[in-house]
């Protein structure tokens, strides 16, 4: 007697195996839940700045006074920049789109022209957030970090902004950065400040026109800032350090929440540019190769095709979060 | 090759004859999304800097704006019109509703941190 069970009742059913109800190839489906999770994790590095921010909702930085820069153009212009670039990565996932239209067709010569431009799009968009890091990190104003941690900046009285080197000067110093050759071997230090807090302090004594600026949001949705006896008592008994720019620890715009959140998200997904540009560009020689010619279909280019997109749309929502909201 | 795309996008309202078309016209639809998006970012219009549920109204439409395009990327770029309902809910419904939630676990926990520290609970100004 045939002891094994062979049949299963569900032979020609949709389930019963052989065929593919989502009609869709393992590779694709299995990118699509990539996609999910990759997206979740999106989410919850946005859902986590969003927690952040409405905990300091009255004293988060504006991104406008934040990413005003534009390669050679030396005035404020915010939103512009970041259009671009946003823009750029729009325009490399159409030709993403159409080089799988045209690997559908099997044209090869199309397939790899439209994947070039889109590894040229990724490239300019990687690009730009490197200079876009850059100009963050270095800062353009300077601040003045106090005891409790807050930020207070510098504007004149018309409320515009003015820079810590328009107003004070530098002078000798006793204090030289630490080196690790010239004493305590294992002790770091990063390089110092051009001006010290006293420094600061004989300048705004010295320049009437200065007033101090508060991270606090008032009603009118900008910033608050100190009448002149005001600025003059925060400064002295509460200031601590003088900061440049802005890394991990410190960051002249506002709290140093806000810097840890830009490296981290946009360097996440700057990371995904990248990674997709380097898939791109394997993709493109086995296009080359005629390696899916022989395969006798264009689903790979399909397949990173989807990564890339999901990467456009990732942008899509750090644009927004980030500079727009 | 007959296409196996679907070529209408808006509901029907605009057709398209082949789908290196539809791409184009999706590129034209984002990108008007994302100019009307800038322009308001950089004029942001006193009219619509009033409280709606918690937030100025034109942060919500830039949320609802970002959805669109998402949306567009998706159904059209990542051809998620042309797969299965079941594939599509899979993908589509799983992440929204994961991410609702979280969102409104985040937000929620963030509001009543703030609340604590501006009911002075906790002194931060100095």
């Amino acid at each position: 007697m045939d002891t094994t069970v062979v049949n299963t009742g569900t032979e020609g059913k949709t389930w019963g195996g052989g065929n593919q109800p989502l009609k869709s190839s393992y590779g694709k489906m299995m990118m699509w839940f990539f996609i999910v999770s990759d997206a979740l994790t999106f989410s919850g590095f946005l859902a986590a700045y969003g927690f952040s921010r409405f905990k300091f909702i009255d004293s988060w930085p504006i991104a406008d006074e934040v990413f005003t820069h534009i390669p050679f153009y030396h005035e404020p212009a915010p939103m512009i920049y970041v259009a671009f670039m946003t823009f750029v990565l729009i325009m490399s996932s159409v030709t993403m789109v159409l080089a799988v239209d045209a690997g559908h067709h099997m044209q090869k010569s199309k397939v790899t022209f439209y994947m070039l431009l889109t590894i040229i799009g990724g490239l300019i968009f990687v690009g730009s957030q490197a200079w876009e890091w850059k100009t963050f990190i270095q800062g353009d104003y300077g601040a003045i970090q106090t005891k409790g941690g807050n930020i207070l900046q510098f504007v004149d009285t018309d409320g515009h902004r003015v820079a810590l080197r328009d107003f004070v000067v530098a002078e000798d110093k006793d204090r030289i950065e630490h080196e690790s050759k010239s004493g305590l071997w294992f002790v770091g230090e990063g390089s110092l400040p051009t001006y010290t807090v006293d420094e600061v302090i004989k300048g705004l004594e010295s320049h009437s026109d200065v007033l101090v600026r508060t991270q606090i949001i008032n009603e009118h949705g900008e910033k608050t800032i100190l009448s002149r006896t005001e600025s003059l008592s925060q400064i002295k008994n509460n200031s601590k350090i003088v900061v440049e720019g802005a890394n991990l620890i410190v960051n002249e715009y506002g709290t140093s929440l806000f810097a840890d959140f830009f490296f981290f998200i946009t360097g996440f997904h700057g990371f995904h540019v990248f990674s997709g540009v380097i898939i791109n560009i394997i993709i493109f020689f086995n296009v080359i190769l005629g390696t899916y010619e022989r395969r006798g279909s264009y689903e790979m280019v399909e397949k990173v095709g989807l990564y890339w997109h999901f990467v456009d749309l990732v942008w899509v929502f750090v644009f927004t979060f980030f500079y727009l909201v | 090759m007959a296409d196996a795309h679907k070529l209408e996008i808006l509901r029907g309202l605009v057709k398209f004859k082949s789908n290196t078309q539809k791409i184009w016209g999706v590129l034209i639809l984002l990108t008007i999304i994302t100019t009307v998006e800038v322009v308001f970012g950089i004029y942001k219009p006193e009219a619509l800097m009033g409280n709606l549920l918690g937030m100025k109204i034109l942060n919500w439409i830039f949320i609802i704006l970002t959805l669109v395009k998402a949306y567009y990327i998706t159904w059209d770029f990542m051809h998620m019109r042309d797969e299965t309902a079941a594939l599509r809910r899979m993908v589509v419904w799983t992440a929204v509703f994961l991410i609702c939630y979280l969102i409104y676990i985040l937000l929620q926990e963030g509001g009543y941190v703030f609340d604590v520290y501006k009911d002075g609970f906790i002194k931060r100004d100095f």
